[in-house]
């Protein structure tokens, strides 16, 4: 029987001493945010990392009191899901330079006592999971039983199976790419030009002022939404749906869909940072862990010693199946002991958060053999 | 001997194998705990990679009739196609392909000559329905059935070398009918091939 794991909440803490960022700049201390679900044992071997993607964060499943909405990979997690909950301790900390609570752009920089804003140096894949690494000795977790995510959340899975091959069991890679293509490139542009030329944006420093470029991230939101989505997904829960029985001329959201992105661009736009998008995008932008090794992805795996399963969707368009395939393509000339799945899924980009049936089954088949 | 007992023959121990179409991953699963083998099986139905994965095995979803490009030249020591060629769209291409993976290949194909097929066609006037090809013409995955003797022809029009031949019967094992008129009396045959 598949349950919610139900009421949860957030811990946190300082991770303490010197942080060396990828980018040559520093911090002193690190704060992180995480929810932990399911109990570890005493061996600490059923250990399971989630890393979220770019608008996540620690809240992965269950509720917080009243919350209406469970966390974002509730449908996954939980008594008898796929990370089943009655078998494995799962961790998920809000990464740094998020806006959940984490050591982030929102936060406040001891040395000046302003707010880190457009200051907070950028932030990569691998700082990620380096702050990530030193969660796990605070936790007393000496090697994951596997370490997995979605989209950003799978770029982190893969940069810790070769960067800690020691520190990891399996790895999930689920609707990832080996870095992102000009198009996403582009569409993660459009999105920060967005929140850059609000002028409430005020060059980042929007806090200070009390202010809030609202319209530009609701505005990078809405692009960033139309790309999660299948056009089949799109066509089928909108198609040229009207919200009134004609059309009235005028600029107004009158069909469902433009009515449906200004709602998930408002709703985003009200409990997500600004500085912290553009930080997201920027890493993304960055991961290409092939650049190391003269462009050949094959040599950056060498180091892999995890199992790995590598998993796509029918209908992504934003992460294609092609481009998962080049990350397993890879994991099989460097040696490496990959699975792929492809599943059928009509919800585009967003099918890994989705309990489609296959999905489960591989996914449980997989941390379970 | 049975079919696997023939491939763990057929081949050394501990050696890289890749299974081409591998099912449930029966044959995988006997190699790598039986034979120490290192092995990778490609599959196209969700619920076999599925047990595959349960199993242990490492196993790609991959539609072999989209091609093998991912797959370098010589980069197993064995690649294994049972029973799968003969519903691919281009069996002659499927094989070519196998041998530039494989430094050497074993393929296992189903005997359309085999002769309870021939008199069944022959009496009944009706695309054979037998034990080993027990689906009718119009619902069958095998679009590309082949003979014992073709399938040598086609070996030796691609210009493929067999190394071994093994011959079945109905139940799964060599017979003495099986071995001296094949084409007739072999419900399964198996080569080890190379190029």
């Amino acid at each position: 029987m598949s349950d919610s794991i139900g009421k949860v909440q957030a811990q946190k803490v300082t991770l303490e001493g010197k942080f060396e960022l990828e980018c040559g700049q520093s911090f002193n201390d690190i704060e992180l945010v995480y929810e932990t679900y399911g109990a570890l044992n005493a061996d600490a071997t059923n250990a399971i990392l989630i890393c979220h993607a770019l608008s996540g964060n620690h809240h992965a499943a269950g509720k917080y009191g009243n919350e209406e909405k469970p966390g974002w990979w509730d449908s996954l997690i939980g008594p008898g899901k796929a990370v089943d909950t009655n078998k494995f301790f799962v961790v998920c900390p809000n990464n740094i330079g998020g806006c959940h609570g984490s050591l982030g752009p929102s936060s406040i920089n001891h040395d000046t006592g302003d707010y880190y804003g457009p200051d907070f140096p950028i932030i990569t894949v691998r700082d990620w999971v380096n702050s990530q690494a030193k969660l796990s000795d605070s936790l007393g977790i000496e090697k994951w039983h596997a370490v997995m995510g979605g989209s950003l959340g799978g770029m982190q899975a893969l940069e810790w199976s070769y960067l800690f091959p020691k520190r990891i069991k399996k790895a999930g890679i689920i609707a990832a790419a080996p870095k992102l293509s000009a198009q996403n490139i582009a569409f993660n542009e459009v999105a920060r030009q967005a929140i850059l030329n609000d002028p409430d944006f005020e060059g980042g420093r929007y806090l200070d002022k009390s202010k809030y470029p609202k319209q530009g991230l609701k505005l990078a939101r809405m692009v960033g939404h139309i790309t999660y989505l299948s056009e089949e997904a799109m066509r089928s829960k909108f198609g040229r749906e009207l919200k009134k029985e004609k059309l009235n001329f005028g600029y107004d959201a009158e069909f469902e869909i433009e009515s449906y992105l200004r709602y998930q661009g408002d709703v985003f736009s009200e409990s997500f940072d600004a500085n912290t998008y553009l930080l997201m995008t920027k890493i993304l932008d960055y991961f290409d862990p092939a650049s190391n090794f003269e462009g050949k992805l094959v040599n950056a795996f060498e180091s892999i010693e995890a199992q790995l399963l590598v998993v796509s969707f029918s209908t992504d368009w934003r992460f294609a199946p092609e481009r998962s395939k080049e990350i397993v393509n890879a994991l099989i000339k460097a040696k490496k002991n990959v699975s792929y799945l492809e599943i059928d899924s009509p919800h585009g980009h967003d099918s890994f958060l989705f309990a489609n049936e296959d999905y489960v089954k591989g996914l449980s088949a997989f941390l379970e053999n | 001997m049975n079919t696997i007992e023939v491939i763990k023959n057929w081949i050394d121990k501990e050696s890289e194998v890749l299974d081409l179409g591998c099912g449930d991953g029966e044959i995988l699963n006997i190699l790598s705990k039986e034979w120490g083998s290192t092995v990778l099986g490609v599959e196209i139905n969700q619920d076999d990679i599925n047990k595959c994965i349960q199993s242990g095995l490492n196993v790609i979803h991959q539609n072999i009739d989209e091609g093998l490009e991912n797959f370098s030249d010589n980069s197993f020591d064995i690649v294994i196609m049972s029973q799968t060629i003969q519903v691919l769209k281009e069996p002659k291409k499927a094989l070519q392909e196998v041998t530039r993976i494989g430094n050497e290949s074993i393929v296992t194909i189903p005997n359309f000559g085999y002769w309870t097929t021939r008199i069944n066609l022959l009496l009944s006037g009706k695309m054979p329905v037998t034990g080993t090809l027990p689906s009718s013409w119009h619902d069958t995955d095998n679009i590309h059935l082949c003979t014992i003797k073709d399938f040598e022809n086609l070996c030796s029009e691609c210009e493929i070398d067999v190394i071994e031949k093994c011959f079945f019967n109905k139940f799964g094992k060599e017979s003495v009918l099986a071995k001296v008129a094949p084409n007739l009396f072999a419900t399964t045959a198996m080569y080890k091939i190379s190029k």
